[in-house]
């Protein structure tokens, strides 16, 4: 359940003389059709956010993104994520490398279970670790005789978020690496590379951009994930909050302007994933012209 | 790649395959089974009881429903925007073209407030439906709404590159035969989209039945009206009822891991289906 399929729009595509395609008129409706439905769907709420996080002026945007508990909420969020999205980022590595340079029995069995937590439910996500963690999880015990904190905690919240952002990197580098078959790898290693030396020198500027953009959407989920980290964080103002609830505490409150603020940070980050996505595209597009 | 089996000179393959079926195992294998574990511990009758009560059932209901008609609303939108995004040239179009990622980079729960923003009874949207007596928000439209946004984009990136590699000279030879447009998009287009539109339309589905962020807000979690299921799993948790919380998320995980396995045969079959063309 690829999150990330890089189909760049060819123009070969579009060009089609005037028998193969649709009437003018025709063309305009569909045009109109699906530019209203992403208008109503996608670009509204996306103006929203702005204009309702600058609803009471400028000021108070300013003091929502700095106020104390919005900056402990920012540093927990960029914790996990420095944690989660490396650890993801060797396993896509890993992964790839076994998948797509060898032959094995049950490959596609392997493939299947690293998609698993694309359908899992976020909070089912969060419940598994409580359930194993929790007070009265599996481990709940233990580790309370060991003074360990899990749940409603960091580990837990980098748990369920690296559990959450598991396949992205993996399903991004699978499909290119396969796609770049073995040769050149194979041609390295007969000239006397060592591993480490084939793989830096070799396959990673085949797949660089592939792999930024990897980690640059595994980075945006990871930023984001709202329902698996509801679940084990404890909504501990200034502790256990991340960015998403802290959002959702100012939203119950009925603080929406602020709310709304910290969320057009999120949007930003949003944003700057679909820029480089685009930038990535040209990239390999490029790449693709020039063999 | 055939036959490459171990007499392949690649180095590397115990470790990056040890490693990768360690991290597997850690982070996802060994949880889930702790879900599996958990639910053994209730017997048969505290499992049924839990997941046949009238709230449950509804949470299940309003899950599928709103899932499956946000899903059946992107099969049709997602059609028409992968069809305008490939086939015709208009300006912006690759503005669009990024934007149709939205969903994807955006924060759920993000997501979640803007739209009740917008259709709350005094948002943009809400206080012209209001007075026609269309309640979206804390309704289940509100819930689809939701959905469609969440699954937009799996059916637009996964009928794209299918519609973008179709041959023209199809489409040439049976415009020469006489087949009009509309002919010629039922009889010669729609058979080779139909799988990637059934992917899409799982995936949107299947996101769609777990999603708790973008929905949570919009919805207004009455019991029985408009709590989806994932929020009661959370309601459950927050009553410290662990049980009622597995007996629900285990039918939530056997239904989804069945919708995997069907995406996995259906994107297997159209993979086949190009290698063999």
């Amino acid at each position: 359940m690829a999150g990330a399929i890089t189909a760049h729009l060819s123009e070969k595509a579009s060009k089609r003389p005037k028998h193969i395609t649709e009437s003018p008129i025709i063309r305009v409706v569909l045009i109109g059709i699906a530019l209203l439905f992403l208008g109503l769907i996608v670009l509204l709420p996306l103006a929203s956010i702005f204009v309702e996080a600058f609803k009471k002026g400028f000021e108070v945007y300013v003091a929502s993104v700095t106020d104390p508990d919005a900056i402990s909420a920012l540093k927990l969020t960029l914790m996990t994520v420095l944690i989660a999205v490396p650890l993801n980022t060797v396993f896509g590595i890993a992964a790839a490398w076994a998948i797509s340079k060898f032959q094995f029995r049950g490959k596609n069995v392997l493939i299947t279970l690293i998609d698993l937590p694309f359908a899992v439910s976020p909070v089912i996500s969060g419940l598994i670790f409580v359930l194993l963690f929790g007070a009265q999880g599996m481990f709940g015990p233990w580790l309370a005789e060991h003074d360990i904190k899990i749940i409603f905690a960091l580990p837990g919240i980098v748990l369920a978020t690296t559990f959450v952002t598991f396949p992205f990197i993996a399903r991004e580098l699978i499909p290119l690496m396969q796609a770049q078959g073995v040769q050149e790898e194979e041609a390295a290693a007969s000239l006397g590379a060592k591993g480490w030396q084939i793989f830096w020198r070799v396959t990673l500027p085949n797949v660089k951009w592939g792999l930024l953009y990897g980690i640059i959407l595994c980075n945006a989920r990871a930023v984001g994930e709202f329902g698996a980290v509801s679940v084990v964080s404890g909504h501990i103002r200034g502790e256990t909050n991340t960015l998403p609830l802290h959002i959702e505490i100012l939203y119950n409150e009925y603080q929406f302007s602020a709310s709304f603020a910290v969320a057009s940070l999120l949007v930003l980050l949003a944003l700057v994933t679909l820029i480089v996505k685009s930038l990535v595209e040209w990239k390999s597009a490029q790449q693709q012209a020039e063999e | 790649m055939k036959g490459s089996k171990s007499r392949s000179i690649l180095p590397g393959f115990g470790l990056s395959l040890g490693f990768t079926i360690f991290y597997l195992s850690v982070i996802v294998l060994i949880p889930l089974a702790g879900v599996l574990i958990k639910t053994a511990g209730l017997t048969w009758e505290q499992f049924w009881d839990t997941v046949t009560n009238a709230r449950v059932l509804a949470s299940y209901r309003v899950s599928l429903l709103t899932a499956l008609t946000a899903a059946i609303i992107n099969l049709v939108f997602g059609l028409l925007i992968a069809w305008v995004l490939v086939r015709y040239r208009f300006p912006g179009k690759k503005l669009i073209d990024s934007l149709v990622d939205l969903p994807f980079a955006l924060p759920t729960a993000v997501a979640g407030i803007a739209l009740t923003a917008i259709y709350a009874p005094n948002g943009w949207m809400g206080q012209f439906l209001e007075p026609l007596g269309i309640k979206v928000a804390f309704s289940p439209i509100g819930i689809t709404i939701a959905l469609i946004f969440i699954g937009l984009p799996f059916v637009v990136r996964t009928v794209q590159p299918v519609l973008q590699d179709l041959d023209k000279d199809v489409e040439e030879a049976a415009v020469m035969l006489g087949a009009y447009r509309w002919r010629t998009f039922r009889r010669i287009i729609m058979p080779e989209l139909l799988p990637p539109l059934l992917t899409g339309f799982a995936l949107a589905f299947a996101r769609g039945i777990g999603e708790y962020g973008s929905v949570v807000f919009i919805s207004g979690n009455m019991p029985l009206k408009t709590e989806i299921a994932p929020l009661l799993i959370m309601t459950k948790l927050e009553q410290h009822d662990y049980q009622g919380a597995t007996a629900i998320a285990l039918v939530m995980l056997v239904a989804s891991f069945i919708m995997l396995l069907i995406i996995n045969y259906l994107q297997w079959r159209s993979n086949r289906r190009v290698a063999v063309g």
